[in-house]
């Protein structure tokens, strides 16, 4: 469906214009300008407040030799790539689940989606609980007889990012399930009575009907959940304070750290311009085809 | 800036922050622990007596929790009236700015140069000759906390240095007992390391690898005892799964664990518990190797406000933390040593007694706070507590890496 | 998404207790209870004293109910000489998250509209711009924010606060408007503007009116990233103003002697109930959007 702009002169247009203003401000001025203003910043030795000594690329060697930063981005590539298939095929699912006219959808739907309502230092500490060898499941199982069981994810540095992952799974799967749910009933239901009588398998119309159709909820899922991994943060501070060691560590909790407790603003600058780029790398080219040029709405 | 507040308010009749009346005065901190808040709360009434207001606005999480808020709040033009810092480098920047207020001037009315002991903390507080902060107290890393119970429990005598307690550590495990309660955060970590280099290492072996910082020295065989040190640490430790620093107290309170190498502000949580010096517990300053402690401490800085009502109790202040009255009520409760040479301590119980000793002794060195950046301090930071967690590090490992550290520290 | 209709999709419902069911229900089940463990242990903790939380298992119920957590973390928990726990910043809370709500929402509903149906050159980079806005961690962006807001004169108001949200929500929920908005059927906006609605009247009395899911699903998002922050709320405002989350992390990283587990169950409850009771009214009024929606076009 087409909604191109008319040529209506630019006074017809103008309410539109002026109504995005705050839009375009926030883009210019925030993000671009505030972004720039990171960037240019990361090429000086700015330590608590920024300043104007210039040291090239001193910021961005020092932070690639650094083994920190290295873990970080290993974490993150895990915990984002786990976060974004574990997120899409479990909301899916569940929305599926949800939408087989089942009684008690409104309180399997609120069940789900709960954990959502709680921020994520919440979400942090109760698995930090739960993940407790001394109180958690690993007692609890012990104390049934199986005393050799060994369950610490959060206190062994292999495994640590998947106790992150179990908790920042708990907490924003349910939203992914509501937007699911909510592009599944917007699927016109001559689709499926067209399917049935087609005699098409339920499954092959969900993977291969259904799911093409919902192309704008998975684009807005996407960004969801893609921003919320990239800045992760409140959830590993919360749950494991980046440790055991720096076996949790993940890259906007380096530019905090360094920004701030460190008190070295270049390196937590260069820090975060690499975590911009790799964004822009991938999201600009994306984002131009799905929202830039001329396209379909 | 007033008048867009005033019309933002009536527009939306949501209240605003109303403008402090002049005697109140915002004071942010991170003190929040037990013994950390009575302390503080003996500076407020101190400051209450003299018919201004302390209003406080306590930020819990560490100094690192605390300070982007305070550093935005100052840069943002809306700064507090007073905040902590750990004296030393951390405010430099802002002092250099011109955002912090001098107090040069009272300092000199009230003499501050004679009473203020050792010199160094004044010193701290100073730059280009003018005094920007008020030190409040002296802390001092070097100390070993040990738990009589622990030990009796265990059948052995308590120690009375770091050599005697490693190798009572067997005896400890044998019963279940952590040897070594150490809270998982990386500042913990670290500042054992810190407090064995001059415990095992001595004075000048920590001067010249944080004073001087010889790269040489730090990775050469003169630490070697250090990191032998170190790692010992790191295996009695080994079984400990706290976070804060005042749960791994609380683990040699409760005879959990056998000791902890901790600051003295270990101490408030004892008094807290009702524990005695000497029968209930003991400390080793400098962990009965060499005693020697460091200087650091708490200081806090005033920034620059507008209003003159404000900025006179800015100086009423800063004059009571300096008085003598609070200077002992508030150490009394904090743990910590008196910034004033001139002050009688004879309530304070044994711990604080041998530390005033040391201090009236001369046997002082400065903190690591005051000699490295902390962006160094987050380097050593992050090697110790990967050190600590990471048995699969070995020590030559960790000192050629610590090697690197100060090879570029500032 | 316009012609949302009747609810639920899936295959048509059959006998009670034929196996599907039983499965389905089955698998419903056994997924409520991962996602409700959480939960169950934070109230059944909160309910028991520190003596028992020490010698038993987290999962038991308490032998000796008690709601003297509850009490103490509304009311008397300190944070450095302020005992008065958590009920000091809920009143802030909600001053802060009210006009927040809703200056955000209405902003990014008229970007959304403005980008869907009245496009104009250069909107959709602008649109781009924001989507990788929605990447950059919110750290980067503490500092530029600061001297933003100290150039305007509203920093360390409540003003700037809400500002701040609405910059931050602006990303997703534009998209979410715009996403929507598209689906709209031409039909109907052509027929309005024939009719001679203009910019404002169309998007007040037609889109506004049937778009009560999405305002729902941006009210929930809202609500919860609003209530649940830390980090603005502590960074821009002044302690007069600090919102709950400020005592929650104070009652939750000040420990006094040994951690009262307890306590900082029920703070957190008590905290994340506000958006919890969200969702469990506007649930309701999601499924009922949703059937509203079916105003045929």
């Amino acid at each position: 469906m087409s909604t191109s702009p008319r040529p209506y002169r630019l006074l017809r247009n103008l309410n539109a214009k002026i109504a995005s203003v705050p839009m375009i401000l926030t883009a210019l001025v925030i993000f671009v300008g505030g972004t720039a203003w990171t960037v240019f910043y990361s090429f000086t030795d700015s330590k608590l407040l920024p300043r104007l000594r210039f040291v090239g690329l001193d910021q961005y060697e020092r932070l690639w030799s650094t083994g920190r930063w290295l873990t970080s981005i290993e974490n993150l590539l895990i915990y984002g790539v786990l976060t974004l298939i574990f997120s899409l095929v479990i909301g899916f699912l569940l929305a599926v689940l949800l939408d087989q006219k089942i009684r008690f959808e409104d309180t399997f739907r609120t069940i789900f989606l709960y954990p959502f309502a709680l921020s994520f230092i919440v979400t942090g500490l109760v698995w930090q609980w739960i993940l407790n060898p001394e109180f958690g499941v690993q007692n609890v199982v012990r104390s049934l007889g199986f005393t050799e069981f060994v369950f610490d994810p959060l206190y062994d540095p292999d495994i640590v990012i998947y106790g992150v992952l179990i908790a920042g799974l708990w907490q924003g799967t349910g939203l992914i399930m509501c937007l699911m749910l909510a592009g599944l009933r917007g699927i016109d239901e001559d689709i499926w009575k067209a399917a049935r009588i087609d005699g098409i398998p339920t499954w092959k119309t969900y993977i291969f009907i259904i799911i093409p159709m919902m192309r704008p909820v998975f684009v807005t899922t996407l960004v969801i959940i893609m921003s919320g991994i990239v800045k992760v943060y409140d959830l590993v501070v919360a749950q494991t304070g980046g440790g055991p060691g720096n076996a949790s560590e993940v890259p906007a909790k380096y530019v905090y750290d360094f920004m701030f407790a460190a008190q070295n603003l270049g390196q937590g600058f260069a820090a975060s311009t690499m975590m911009l780029l790799s964004v822009v790398i991938i999201v600009v080219p994306w984002a131009y085809l799905e929202f830039g040029g001329k396209r379909r709405g | 800036m007033n008048s867009v507040k005033l019309a933002l308010g009536l527009l939306a009749s949501v209240a605003l922050p109303s403008v402090a009346c002049a005697t109140d005065l915002e004071v942010t901190h991170w003190w929040t622990s037990g013994g950390e808040a009575a302390a503080v709360a003996e500076l407020a009434k101190a400051f209450d007596a003299t018919g201004n207001k302390w209003v406080d606005g306590a930020i819990a999480g560490s100094g690192d929790t605390a300070r982007p808020i305070m550093v935005s709040r100052i840069t943002g033009g809306d700064p507090m009236a007073a905040t902590q810092f750990n004296h030393g480098r951390q405010a430099q920047e802002l002092v250099e700015a011109g955002l912090m207020r001098d107090f040069t001037e009272l300092a000199a009315k009230e003499g501050w140069a004679d009473i203020v002991n050792p010199p160094s903390l004044l010193a701290n507080c100073t730059l280009d000759g003018k005094i920007y902060c008020v030190p409040v107290n002296i802390h001092s890393w070097q100390w070993l906390w040990l738990s009589n119970k622990a030990f009796a429990d265990a059948g052995v005598p308590v120690p009375t240095n770091w050599d005697e307690f490693v190798a009572a550590a067997p005896a400890l495990e044998a019963k279940g007992i952590t040897p070594l309660a150490m809270g998982q955060q990386a500042w913990q970590n670290a500042g054992a390391f810190n407090v064995l280099m001059v415990a095992v290492g001595g004075r000048d072996l920590f001067m010249k690898v944080y004073g001087d910082k010889d790269e040489a020295v730090a990775g050469g065989a003169e630490l070697g005892p250090v990191f032998k040190a170190i790692d010992d640490a790191r295996k009695m430790a080994a079984n400990s799964k706290v976070q804060d620093w005042n749960q791994a107290t609380n683990m040699v309170i409760t005879g959990q664990a056998g000791g902890q190498i901790m600051g003295d502000w270990a101490q408030g949580e004892f008094q807290i518990a009702g524990q005695v010096a000497g029968t209930d517990y003991t400390c080793l300053p400098g962990l009965g190797m060499n005693e020697i402690i460091s200087t650091g401490g708490d200081a806090f800085y005033f920034p620059v406000l507008s209003d003159p009502e404000a900025s006179a109790a800015q100086e009423v202040l800063a004059s009571t933390m300096m008085a003598q009255a609070t200077q002992v009520a508030f150490n009394l409760k904090k743990g910590s040593l008196p910034v004033r040479g001139d002050i009688d301590l004879s309530t304070a119980n044994d711990c604080m007694q041998k530390g005033l000793e040391i201090l009236a002794a001369g046997n002082v060195i400065q903190g690591s706070d005051e000699l490295i950046s902390p962006d160094t301090t987050t380097q050593i930071n992050d090697l110790m507590s990967e050190f600590f967690n990471d048995p699969a590090i070995t020590v030559e490992d960790a000192q050629a890496r610590f090697a690197d550290i100060i090879a570029t520290a500032e | 998404m316009a012609d949302l209709t009747k609810g639920p999709r899936g295959a048509k419902p059959r006998k009670i207790l034929s196996r599907r069911n039983i499965m389905l229900y089955g698998i419903l089940f056994v997924i409520s209870v991962y996602y409700l463990l959480p939960l169950y242990v934070m109230v059944v903790t909160s309910l028991k004293g520190m003596p028992e939380i020490r010698l038993g298992n987290i999962f038991s119920p308490p032998v000796e109910i008690t709601f003297q957590p509850w009490v103490k973390a509304w009311a008397q928990a300190c944070t450095g000489l302020n005992c008065d726990g958590l009920s000091r910043g809920f009143w802030n809370s909600v001053q802060i998250t009210v006009p927040s709500v809703i200056l955000s929402i209405a902003v990014a509903a008229v970007n959304g509209y403005a980008l869907s149906l009245w496009k104009f050159r250069g909107a959709e980079t602008f649109f781009a711009i924001l989507i990788v806005g929605a990447f950059i961690p919110y750290q980067v962006m503490i500092y530029p924010i600061v001297i933003i807001l100290r150039e305007i004169g509203i920093y360390g108001t409540l003003w700037g606060l809400v500002l701040v949200h609405t910059i931050f929500g602006m990303p997703i929920l534009t998209l979410l408007f715009r996403n929507y908005f598209s689906s709209v059927p031409e039909e109907l906006f052509k027929a309005a503007r024939v009719d001679g609605a203009g910019f404002w009247g169309i998007f007040l009395r037609i889109m506004v009116p049937m778009s009560l899911p999405i305002f729902v699903v941006a009210l929930i998002l809202q609500v919860t990233g609003i209530w649940n922050d830390f980090l603005f709320g502590v960074i821009y405002t002044r302690p007069d103003t600090y919102p709950m989350t400020v005592q929650l992390n104070n009652i939750v990283n000040s420990v006094q002697g040994v951690k009262e587990y307890n306590v900082n169950m029920a703070a957190t409850l008590l905290t994340g109930l506000v958006p919890l009771i969200i969702y469990f009214i506007s649930g309701k009024l999601f499924v009922r959007g949703i059937a509203a929606g079916a105003v045929k076009g």
